[in-house]
């Protein structure tokens, strides 16, 4: 799968780097698209879609990085820019993505709950469709940009090795968090989706800021997905992000709706699904493969179960989530 | 340019019933503009997806095996869909099915009489409701958002059917295929009934389909569910409880998938094997919506949903589109069906420049 970052000469520190490698690797794209979900149901929108959303990224991320490595362009601005490129393609084709719920959700007021599975399987045959051209090429991966002699000593890797994503998913969730929390613009937004009336009587736009909310949301999820296609497995496979979409909004549920938790959460989870890999190849393998490749799943409804039982009452959620706000209705 | 939603005066049931309609009618307009500009040929693509499988009688009996399961797992969800009790992971349920019928025919191998069949059919109902009961517990003792954990279960019921398939329960003389020991015929399901080739199942699905309409047309609890569904707080005065609520359609949904799964295995594949997954536990919400929730309506979704998984198989082999195909169109029926739905009872007034809003202020 290569996950792993591993082939040291065998030395455990070797190997507690390669594991940290992997947890990051796992976390990231959990992280991107949870941190864009939160901000999404901050606003009083409940959008499922996020697995569909960052199967429209992972396509269009590979679509345009495959593209700019082509002989013709490579040397080109375009091929370097080409991962680049890549990313902000995701982004754009996941906050397209989410236009579409966004545009039933929102301006229709449709039920969000069937709105989002429709983004899902929408996404999925959609990247299914336009990836068929893409099938069994690999691409070089969207690695560390960070000049080698940084990465050879053991600290150097840990702290250099990985994709630029990875630093942008930890700036984001910290950026997310100040928004959220210290400015005027976030303090509208969580405004919106705690009582959506009076956001509106005062003035503020609630479908304006909830469709900002919603792109903002798919872009995050389109940079995951690409994370899942760029990085992780540098080539297209169907459903390649596995379900990984689910785990991102029950981490939103974990986090108890605050950014800083998220990050927390979102390392917990990676922390298990690396288990899993390395339980797999090591003394834990009495248990069956199958046992830990559903340990995350598991692993989540316990989570959910265990913080929604301190949330009783919903207490954290935001008060509008999931509620349609149809104006003079 | 300002686009407003207004409440419609009066609702039209005329529109309200023939809304599916419209909604699988622009499928078909958009469906064919977007694979035209994706270099195929459009309006025959959606021409073998909607009517190759209806105008060929030999692929009745293709879309009657489709149509089947798909019915029986939408008439369960479709409870939970009027009380607004999300299940989501009816593919877990289906899968949870089938494996408890492969439970019970392992058992039985050497065994014979009329006895086991029934036995298969009752214990992956029951192990279809058994994989939703968790989340109904967990909803109601903890407040568990029941989208997330039905769905999680999925994953890991598609664990445990690789794990099962693939160790315990593999055929010992299968030559290391992934998949249980053939069933034997006191463990299989006739593929045809009274001379037509139509799977028994899809009778089944008819008579619950008529049995649901009566439930929840004309019951107590039918009422009860679709009151927590539309006013709570009412519900509650009227001594409806919520809980209830989300107990029963949960175990009714499971049980239904479960169903579905068990009499696909019995009367399809007659074995178990990794491939049994296809998604019908989520294509089955489609069904529930394009059906209005409406038993009869679901029916007839489940027949249209069934000709275009058929159709897109024709349209594989014949315009050379994905396999993808019939899951994007599948996907605008649903996205159609939500905004035609609020298009009955709202109007769209689109509202351009200043002097509209000059006029309204």
């Amino acid at each position: 799968m290569g996950f792993s970052h591993g082939g040291g000469k065998g030395m455990s520190l070797d190997l507690i780097i390669a594991a940290l490698l992997t947890v990051v690797n796992i976390t990231t794209p959990i992280l991107l698209a949870a941190t864009g979900e939160l901000v999404v149901e901050k606003s009083g929108v409940l959008n499922l879609g996020v697995e569909g959303m960052m199967l429209c990224g992972a396509i269009a991320g590979f679509a345009v990085a495959f593209s700019c490595s082509d002989p013709d362009v490579a040397d080109t601005w375009l091929g370097l820019a080409g991962p680049w490129l890549g990313v902000v393609a995701a982004a754009a084709a996941g906050a397209a993505s989410s236009l579409l719920f966004g545009f039933m959700a929102l301006t229709l007021g449709a039920n969000q709950v069937a709105s989002g599975l429709a983004l899902v399987i929408f996404g999925t045959g959609i990247s299914s469709l336009i990836g068929t051209s893409f099938v069994g090429i690999a691409i070089q991966p969207f690695d560390s940009v960070f000049p080698e002699s940084l990465a050879e000593h053991p600290i150097g890797r840990v702290l250099f090795g990985y994709s630029p994503i990875v630093y942008f998913a930890f700036f984001m969730v910290a950026a997310v968090g100040w928004f959220l929390n210290k400015t005027r613009a976030g303090l509208v937004l969580r405004a919106v989706g705690e009582n959506d009336l009076s956001a509106h009587s005062i003035g503020y736009s609630v479908i304006g800021v909830r469709y900002m909310s919603v792109m903002f949301g798919g872009a995050m999820a389109g940079i995951a997905g690409a994370y899942f296609s760029m990085v992780i497995t540098p080539l297209w496979a169907e459903r390649m992000t596995a379900g990984r979409g689910w785990i991102a909004l029950a981490l939103v549920v974990f986090s108890g709706w605050r950014a800083g938790r998220l990050l927390g959460g979102a390392y917990f989870f990676g922390l298990f699904m690396t288990l899993e890999l390395y339980a797999k190849a090591s003394g834990f393998s009495f248990l069956p493969s199958q046992f830990w490749a559903a340990m995350p799943y598991l692993m989540a409804v316990i989570v959910l179960a265990v913080m929604s039982a301190r949330n009783k009452g919903g207490s954290q959620s935001p008060a509008c989530l999931g509620k349609p706000f149809i104006p003079d209705a | 340019m300002r686009i407003r939603l207004e409440k419609r005066r009066e609702l039209s049931r005329v529109m309200l019933a023939l809304s599916p309609i419209g909604a699988v009618v622009m499928t078909m307009i958009v469906g064919a503009i977007i694979f035209a500009a994706l270099g195929y040929d459009g309006p025959r693509a959606v021409m073998e997806i909607f009517f190759t499988p209806v105008l060929a009688p030999y692929k009745w009996p293709d879309v009657a095996t489709k149509a089947a399961p798909l019915i029986l797992i939408a008439l369960g969800l479709t409870l939970g869909n009027q009380a607004k009790v999300w299940n989501i992971g009816a593919e877990g349920q289906y899968l949870l099915g089938a494996l408890g019928g492969a439970g019970v025919a392992i058992l039985t191998k050497d065994m014979h009489g009329p006895w086991i069949l029934p036995l298969m059919i009752v214990a992956g109902v029951a192990a279809g409701a058994l994989w939703a009961a968790p989340v109904a517990w967990l909803r109601n003792r903890y407040g568990v958002n029941e989208i997330l954990s039905s769905l999680m279960l999925v994953y890991v019921a598609l664990q445990l059917l690789n794990y099962l398939v693939t160790g315990p329960w593999k055929d010992p003389n299968g030559q290391n295929f992934p998949q249980t020991a053939p069933y034997t015929p006191d463990q299989k399901l006739p593929a045809d009934l009274f001379g037509l080739p139509f799977p028994p199942g899809l009778y089944v699905a008819f008579a619950l389909a008529l049995a649901f309409w009566l439930v929840m047309a004309r019951s107590e609890f039918g009422l009860g569910v679709r009151i927590v569904g539309e006013a709570p707080k009412a519900a509650r005065y009227a001594g409806y409880r919520e809980s209830d609520a989300v107990w029963s359609t949960m175990l009714i949904s499971g049980a239904m998938a479960g169903l579905a799964g068990v009499l696909e295995t019995t009367t399809q594949s007659g074995q178990l094997n990794l491939g049994f997954p296809s998604g019908y536990g989520f294509t089955a919400i489609i069904v529930s919506f394009l059906g209005r929730l409406h038993p009869l309506g679901i029916v007839l979704a489940g027949i249209v949903l069934a000709i275009s998984y058929v159709g897109g198989q024709v349209a594989q082999t014949t315009v050379h589109v994905p396999s993808a195909t019939a899951g994007l169109f599948q996907a605008m029926m649903l996205f159609f069906i939500l905004a035609s739905d609020v298009l009955v009872r709202r109007r769209l007034r689109i509202e351009w420049g200043s002097r509209t809003a000059a006029a309204r202020a």
